[in-house]
């Protein structure tokens, strides 16, 4: 019998796939499939007040890729709490919110919010390449991403997982800095800054010119962080980026992930975090791995 | 879980006009989920052309969707090299699509590659309908339109085909009038038609177009400006979902 159920800080998911923030919504994808097959619900980032997000065109392919520029549209957490938050509770699934902010102020007003309703995990999004103010302005440097930590780890009654940029010149710095102010756990990589430029038109293709990358194009850089990140701090670690199959999965857990993310896959497929995880099963009944530590340590370094 | 992405048998397959392509695909269930100015979700083969291409729906059939679509880069061009008989990924339908009104004379004004979804469309209006359709050089859906019962304006930039000039104008021209407009087309033409229309006090149903993630409500990729009393005077919809029809009036248009 595998095994696939994963602890993360304390919160036990029945298995490892979670929704990348920002390519999941409740009411969308699960008119695809069955949400109570995922290890985790991500929602998309909420901030404290309505967010209207960025002009359009806010996407862009590239070639095994994509760009997005959305810059966190979102209805505010009271909306979210009110009207969205109940629906995904029904589903027999755990509940991580992504919060966004422009301030350390507006991380814990979410914070706190979350705190009173019944969600299992708070994952802070520090990293968004799309926001001018805050966002990946707290991601980049360790001093505050640091701070953030520490300020919403004193109003947060939720384990907080600090999800961090590749933007960095070293992403172990960043995130030994939000260990040592007490995160419970990291994700990584959020999207890559890119760009691209309609040479028939000779301007950019994004309203915002520049905007985040994701997509199996950037799976090598991703599971390059993991590994390291993986060595240089003791948090558990939800690995993503361009993750669109099983074995995808299985080369995260093996940098030294304890749970993945889901994201753009779910736009080339709907249902792909169901078909990646069976994907996964698949591989572990080929190997007989009965768990996921297993697989980890049958890496050979 | 009441969408799906399904396999699609190709019946029919031809090139209707210049790298326009009318494409019939047999699938029961897709045929079933789809309503007028709805699109579906074509998905490329090719592993590095990630996302769905949206396509709307021209025809419905009991068991066949038709689709008029154009190349215009990768993924249409691997759709535009399927045979009659081989599979195409398609999604049940999806959007927010048109809402016949059956008022004394329903006007329907398309623009190139806008032009399809009308004619769905006029084949659900049993009121009197006019169609007025603009291209570049070379119009296709005529015959189509007709079918349906609609007397069919034709505009051409080039002069080519009917009148020279482009829709709106080929309205005036002609003192083409009605109590209901819908439309779908570029940008600049709904924008133009929806003041046109705003300035007769006539209401107009408007189908938008913008590039798109994943085609399903999920990505928040596709957004248009539509008036709302917050505190910016508008909010941001998703043209996948609550769109892409909207009324004329509640558009806000980027420039």
């Amino acid at each position: 019998m595998i095994d696939l159920s994963v602890n993360l800080a304390g919160v036990i998911l029945s298995n490892p796939i979670t929704t990348a923030s920002g390519t999941f919504s409740g009411h969308d994808s699960g008119e695809f499939y069955n949400l109570n097959e995922l290890g985790a619900m991500i929602t998309k980032g909420v901030a404290n007040i309505p967010w209207e997000g960025n002009n359009t065109p806010r996407i862009a392919e590239t070639y095994g890729g994509m760009l997005n520029s959305v810059g966190l549209q979102n209805p505010g957490i009271d909306y979210f709490i009110k009207h969205e938050l109940p629906y995904l509770k029904a589903f027999d699934t755990k509940v991580i919110v992504n919060v966004a902010g422009r301030s350390i102020e507006d991380y814990c007003e979410v914070a706190e919010k979350l705190s009173e309703t019944d969600v299992d995990m708070l994952e802070i999004n520090i990293s968004c390449p799309n926001v001018k103010k805050g966002g990946i302005g707290f991601g980049t440097h360790s001093e505050m991403a640091a701070k953030v930590t520490k300020e919403v780890r004193k109003v947060s009654k939720k384990p907080i997982i600090i999800k961090l940029t590749p933007n960095v010149t070293d992403i172990t710095e960043i995130a030994k800095a939000v260990e040592a102010e007490g995160a419970d756990a990291v994700s990584l990589i959020n999207t890559l800054l890119g760009m691209k430029i309609d040479v028939h038109k000779r301007r950019p293709v994004l309203a915002n010119k520049m905007g985040g990358f994701s997509g199996p194009a950037i799976k090598p850089v991703a599971v390059r962080m993991v590994y390291q990140v993986r060595r240089a701090i003791n948090l558990p670690i939800i690995g993503l980026g361009g993750i669109m199959t099983g074995e995808d999965v299985v080369e995260f857990i093996m940098a030294g992930a304890d749970a993945v993310s889901v994201g753009t896959a779910a736009f080339a497929n709907p249902t792909a975090p169901v078909d990646i995880k069976n994907e996964l099963i698949a591989y572990m009944e080929r190997y007989n791995f009965k768990t996921l530590q297993e697989i980890r340590e049958a890496f050979i370094d | 879980m009441s969408k799906k992405v399904a396999e699609g048998k190709i019946v029919q397959h031809t090139e209707i006009a210049a790298d326009v392509y009318r494409m019939v695909i047999e699938n029961k269930e897709v045929a079933a989920s789809a309503s007028c100015g709805q699109f579906v979700n074509l998905y490329p083969r090719a592993k590095h052309t990630l996302l769905p291409r949206p396509i709307s729906i021209c025809e419905i059939g009991e068991e066949t969707i038709t689709l008029v679509y154009g190349v215009v880069g990768e993924g249409t061009k691997e759709f535009a090299s399927y045979k009659v008989g081989e599979t195409i990924r398609i999604s049940t339908a999806v959007g927010t699509g048109f809402k016949p009104q059956n008022t004394k004379c329903a006007v329907l004004v398309g623009g190139g590659i806008g032009v399809p979804p009308l004619v769905e469309l006029a084949k659900q209006l049993t009121c009197e309908k006019v169609a007025v359709i603009g291209f570049r050089d070379e119009p296709f859906l005529k015959e189509e339109l007709e079918k349906a019962g609609a007397k069919v304006y034709i505009a051409t930039d080039s002069g080519k085909a009917g009148f020279k000039g482009n829709v709106i104008e080929l309205i005036k021209e002609e003192g083409i009038e009605g109590d209901y407009f819908y439309s779908c087309g570029p940008k600049v033409m709904l924008k133009a038609l929806a003041d046109y229309c705003m300035a007769k006090n006539v209401p107009v149903q408007v189908s938008l177009e913008e590039r798109m993630g994943c085609g399903y409500g999920a990505c928040v990729g596709c957004v248009c400006k539509v008036k709302e009393s917050t505190e910016s005077g508008y909010e941001h919809k998703k043209v996948c979902k609550d769109g892409p029809v909207f009324l004329g009036s509640e558009v806000i248009w980027n420039d």
